[in-house]
């Protein structure tokens, strides 16, 4: 009697457990370096790479290739600052960093987020810049939202305002660097500290 | 026999076994969190965790975040005590039929 019900319990236990021991390996600190990463290469970028008002960056012009290269670093440097913070943070938590939860929420995030790699780079191959910072906003926005099944609190509220910028991007041409500054630098730093006092320091 | 007496009542019920799993594994877990992860409406999380609140299992702390009101719970020693015969119980009766 009742069998079923006791191991649907057990179930929901388990689950629980899981779900909410997650979010506090998710480090705020993290967002708020890789938003400063973001700024810092944007602000390079702006200084010396961007084209003079009415030319253009032409695919195999070194300042394109430049400007490829402090993306990747950006992003490179942003998940290795979230690894090692999120790591450390486990560790003096006594939790696993590397848990089924953690690989299914990296899982949902990167399907997205190189799906729509792949399809800007894609894009460039055949001359169209034009949308570049919209679709980075787009794509690492669905990103988030559906990573953050995993995760519990601000982090789905990223994706949705990264989604709505991106959009709000693609209606206005031309402002594509600005969008991309707010959105991968302030937005970072915004939301990292929000975790960050709210969830990490209480 | 024995076996019935540990399945706990006031753990046979989906929002109030929910708040125990969760805060068992968590220092303290405030009201919002809680909501979202068991997927409850405002009333009925408060409720569940005021009959819990009486059977002295979860303790209550209220401050404010700037102007809005923070609740955040955690769980007693009998509170943590008496999940833990709850889940043997649940193990044992479940082990015992197969």
């Amino acid at each position: 009697m009742g069998e079923e019900k006791y191991l649907e319990d057990i179930s929901q236990i388990k689950d629980l457990m899981n779900r909410s021991s997650r979010f506090i390996s998710l480090s705020g600190l993290s967002g708020i370096m890789a938003g400063l990463y973001a700024i810092t290469g944007a602000a390079i970028t702006y200084f010396f790479l961007l084209p003079e008002p009415g030319s253009y960056v032409t695919l195999h012009s070194w300042n394109f290739r430049l400007i490829i290269a402090i993306l990747i670093a950006v992003a490179g440097l942003s998940l290795i600052t979230a690894y090692l913070l999120s790591s450390k943070k486990a560790k003096k938590n006594n939790e696993k960093l590397w848990d089924a939860t953690t690989k299914r929420l990296l899982a949902s995030f990167l399907v997205p987020l190189v799906t729509g790699g792949i399809y800007i780079l894609i894009k460039l191959g055949s001359q169209h810049y034009g949308l570049t910072g919209s679709l980075m906003l787009i794509f690492y926005g669905l990103a988030l939202v559906s990573a953050s099944k995993y995760t519990i609190g601000t982090i789905k509220y990223l994706g949705y305002t990264e989604i709505v910028l991106g959009l709000i991007c693609a209606a206005m041409p031309g402002y594509g660097f600005w969008f991309w500054l707010i959105g991968f630098g302030f937005l970072h730093i915004i939301y990292g500290s929000l975790i960050y006092f709210k969830e990490d320091k209480a | 026999m024995g076996l019935i007496d540990n399945i706990n009542k006031l753990f046979d019920h989906r929002i109030r076994l929910g708040i125990m799993s969760v805060l068992v594994v968590n220092e303290n877990v405030d009201f919002n969190t809680l909501k979202e992860l068991l997927g409850a409406t405002d009333g009925n999380l408060a409720s569940h965790a005021k009959t819990l609140e009486k059977a002295n299992y979860i303790t209550v702390e209220k401050s404010f975040i700037g102007r809005k009101p923070n609740t955040k719970y955690s769980v007693t020693k009998s509170g943590r005590i008496a999940f833990k015969e709850h889940i043997d119980a649940l193990e044992k009766l479940l082990n015992k039929k197969n």
